[in-house]
């Protein structure tokens, strides 16, 4: 029934799949499988909370069913659609193909309405899977208020109410996990039916870790430099801090152009990959070539 | 392990934090789910069921060393097992160290990032120095201080300056994060000891009634008018992901409140489809002038936080507004939209503009009356009827004339009139309050005293 045996092994097999993950972080993903419960990941952009979703699909060998959330998504691109140009070749089919009194309609009816017509979106589609799935709704805060109420039936009993075939019920509990970039407060209702995990920056330790794994060849010390100067802009009062991919972006620029060391007038040159707006650049620039 | 959990969670309510039934339950079978190793993977299952607004980790974090922190060492190494032998093999040893031994092994502790040495130390020094009076309901900040006039931070930190400089080999930037790193090393230290005296009085007294003397507001319901420097630090950093959250809500909400005039041509393209007939209507998409504010802010003495707070909310979101406009007075009034804007950070300006505008003319004593006739008379006549006025004071007038005729004009001429004070309703109309001479002159006035009351109002802006 459950997938996996312990925290520290979900923490040793999604370093395998190459999340370095955080004790914390494995906990939760865990204790969601034990429980039965979707994880709702918030955090600033950049820290992995989508590539988390992904690696746990990659480390169990599950197949992934993704929704990416926007604005103006409803019910016919997140759950189910009748396909109903399907529908109206079957029909016209009925009427030509044979002198079928109007008795039939109500099987014809019972028959326009079955599985065959239906188009199954991702969240039903998740529900239906014979398979184990990792299910991914990705940037939940994007959503009207009043289309968050979708996901609750789904989410608190994994099961799709359609009001022509009746209720599907999933034959196997999909792992979910809901991934919010903070824009807009989500509802209690939501809040309540998740477990909640924050994924903030990492630690110095972890983002060196993180940083000699996808950058293979990089030596130990223009790491340990590369995330102490990340930390250090990050206590800057900047719009957009430096998130974690941008980090690696940084280091492999680092590495290709060849640096031993990071000095202050390589940060300052190179400054545009890690910041993105140019007031932060022009803060950061000033802060770096300060005489001290 | 139940018992305490209905504790804890009874605090984090008595905090402030919604932790509702479901939830209560959801962390008592998540604790039985997991295999409990330590105290981070508690303190990670009751993180994932009870908080679910990282806005509220602060309170929780606290709330949970409270009650499970732990025992102190020193009382570890009374009781039996290993851990007890353990802790009473260094308690002996470092109990006949030398005051400048102890610092020595302070520092050997933080310079090989040694975390059990450094409890020990830290255990120690609050041991020796502290002198924790048993019985006494205090949060513990003497003791800190008593410990810390011994246990010398400074001297650890030049230690730590001069010894891990190396051999002359580090540029500028290697000096900056090898400092950086330093500072948070000590600073680790330094909550080591804020912990180990915790522990101590938690062990003293027990936990419910320490949570209570520690308890604190979580960030949106400090009051602007006597938060710490702390809070308003902390405050500072809540504003701004509130203000992205607003902008993204007041945007919404503008845009679905209703529907604009039939789109005739895209109707009739449409009705091509279903063979001429107009099954759908298409309508045009709505486009509602979008409203300018005015803000009038009294930045006298302690209203001047709640001033710079409402404005730089305002400014975080003046993308919902066509303009955001502002004025600041003690007696006199002077327009600061440019020096706002062209500032990154307003709570910063704020101080500046208090040493050296216009807005103060005479003494420094706010002047509600003589500074609302100015603004009628210099830009009363840019009040138009798309135009939102809200005055920000707690209208303490030091026994000037009121002048609550100007409040009049101001509301005939614009679309809302608001007044936001930061004092409690019951303190209005005492002493040198005078609200009821301005309240009838305005649409609305609003008691404004934490984030909660202010991102009430902003809400229901139109």
């Amino acid at each position: 029934m459950h997938r996996f045996e312990s925290p520290e092994l979900v923490g040793r097999s999604l370093r395998g799949a190459g999340y370095l993950a955080s004790e914390r972080i494995s906990s939760v993903v865990y204790l969601g499988d034990r429980l039965g419960k979707p994880v709702l990941v918030e955090g600033p952009a950049g820290t992995g909370k989508t590539e988390l979703a992904k690696s746990v699909a990659r480390m169990s060998g599950m197949r992934l069913i993704r929704l990416q959330c926007y604005e103006g998504l409803d019910e016919a691109k997140a759950l189910y659609e009748w396909n109903y140009k399907k529908q109206l070749l079957r029909i016209q089919a009925e009427r030509t193909g044979s002198q079928g009194e109007m008795a039939e309609w109500t099987e014809l009816e019972a028959d326009i309405f079955s599985e065959e017509f239906l188009l199954a979106r991702p969240l039903l589609s998740a529900i239906r899977a014979p398979d184990p799935v990792v299910l991914l709704i990705d940037e939940v805060d994007r959503l009207d208020v009043e289309t968050e109420a979708l996901l609750l039936e789904v989410l608190s009993d994994y099961q799709v109410s359609i009001p022509e075939l009746g209720t599907v019920t999933s034959t196997q509990t999909p792992l979910v996990f809901l991934t919010s970039n903070n824009s807009r407060e989500l509802s209690e209702a939501l809040k309540r039916r998740c477990l909640y995990l924050y994924i903030d920056y990492p630690s110095v330790e972890r983002e060196q870790e993180i940083v000699l794994s996808h950058v293979p060849g990089i030596s130990e010390t223009l790491t340990s430099q590369i995330t102490g100067v990340v930390r250090s802009l990050r206590q800057l009062d900047l719009k957009k801090k430096p998130s974690v991919s941008e980090t690696i972006d940084w280091a492999q620029t680092l590495y290709l152009l060849g640096a031993q060391q990071v000095s202050n007038e390589l940060v300052v040159d190179t400054l545009h990959v890690l910041l993105k707006h140019q007031s932060d650049i022009d803060k950061a620039t000033a802060e770096f070539t300060a005489a001290r | 392990m139940e018992t305490i959990l209905a504790a804890f969670i009874a605090e984090l309510r008595a905090i402030g934090l919604p932790v509702s039934l479901s939830e209560n339950v959801d962390a008592a079978a998540a604790l039985r789910a997991m295999p409990l190793g330590d105290r981070d993977q508690v303190k990670s299952v009751l993180e994932a069921t009870l908080v679910k607004n990282h806005d509220h980790y602060r309170a929780f974090e606290l709330a949970f060393d409270i009650f499970f922190g732990g025992r102190p060492l020193a009382r570890l190494a009374e009781g039996s097992g290993a851990a007890g032998r353990a802790g009473s093999g260094t308690g002996t040893v470092l109990r006949q160290l030398t005051e400048d031994e102890l610092n020595d092994l302070l520092f050997q502790a933080v310079a090989g990032r040694d975390g059990v040495l450094l409890r020990a130390v830290a255990a120690e020094a609050v041991e020796r120095w502290a002198g924790i009076e048993p019985g006494r309901v205090v949060a513990g900040t003497f003791y800190l201080y008593r410990t810390l006039t011994r246990l010398d931070l400074e001297a650890l930190r030049r230690r730590l300056r001069e010894e891990e400089a190396g051999p002359g080999g580090l540029n500028d930037l290697g000096r900056r994060l090898a400092e950086e790193d330093q500072d948070a090393r000590v600073d680790a230290a330094r909550a080591e000891v804020e912990a180990e005296i915790r522990r101590q009085l938690i062990a003293d007294r027990d936990a419910q009634a320490v949570a209570m003397t520690l308890r604190r507001p979580l960030p949106e319901d400090v009051e602007f008018l006597n938060a710490s420097r702390a809070q308003l630090a902390d405050l500072r950093q809540t504003v701004r992901p509130l203000a992205r959250k607003m902008a993204a809500r007041l945007a919404r909400k503008r845009r679905h409140r209703r529907r604009a005039a039939l789109d005739f041509r895209r109707t009739v393209r449409k009705s091509l489809a279903s063979g001429g007939v107009p099954v759908d209507l298409a309508f045009h998409k709505p486009r509602p002038a979008k409203p300018e504010i005015m803000l009038v802010a009294d930045i006298s003495g302690s209203v001047s936080a709640f001033a710079g707070f409402t404005m730089q909310l305002a400014y975080a979101i003046k993308s919902e507004f066509s303009r955001v406009r502002s004025f600041v007075f003690v007696d006199g009034i002077e327009e600061v939209t440019d020096i706002l804007e062209a500032a990154a950070d307003i709570t910063s300006v704020t101080h500046r503009l208090n040493l050296g505008t216009s807005a103060v003319r005479l003494d420094g004593h706010s002047d509600y009356g003589r500074a609302l006739e100015t603004f009628w008379e210099r830009w009363g006549g840019q009040v138009r009827s798309r135009t939102s006025v809200i005055i920000l004071g707690d209208g303490r007038n030091n026994y000037h004339a009121s002048r609550a005729w100007v409040l009049t004009a101001i509301r005939q001429r614009a679309r809302h009139l608001y007044w936001l004070n930061p004092e409690p309703a019951a303190a209005w109309d005492t002493g040198d309050s005078i609200m009821r001479e301005y309240a009838p002159g305005c649409d609305l006035v609003v008691e404004c005293r934490n984030l909660r009351q202010l991102r009430a109002f902003v809400e229901q802006l139109d």
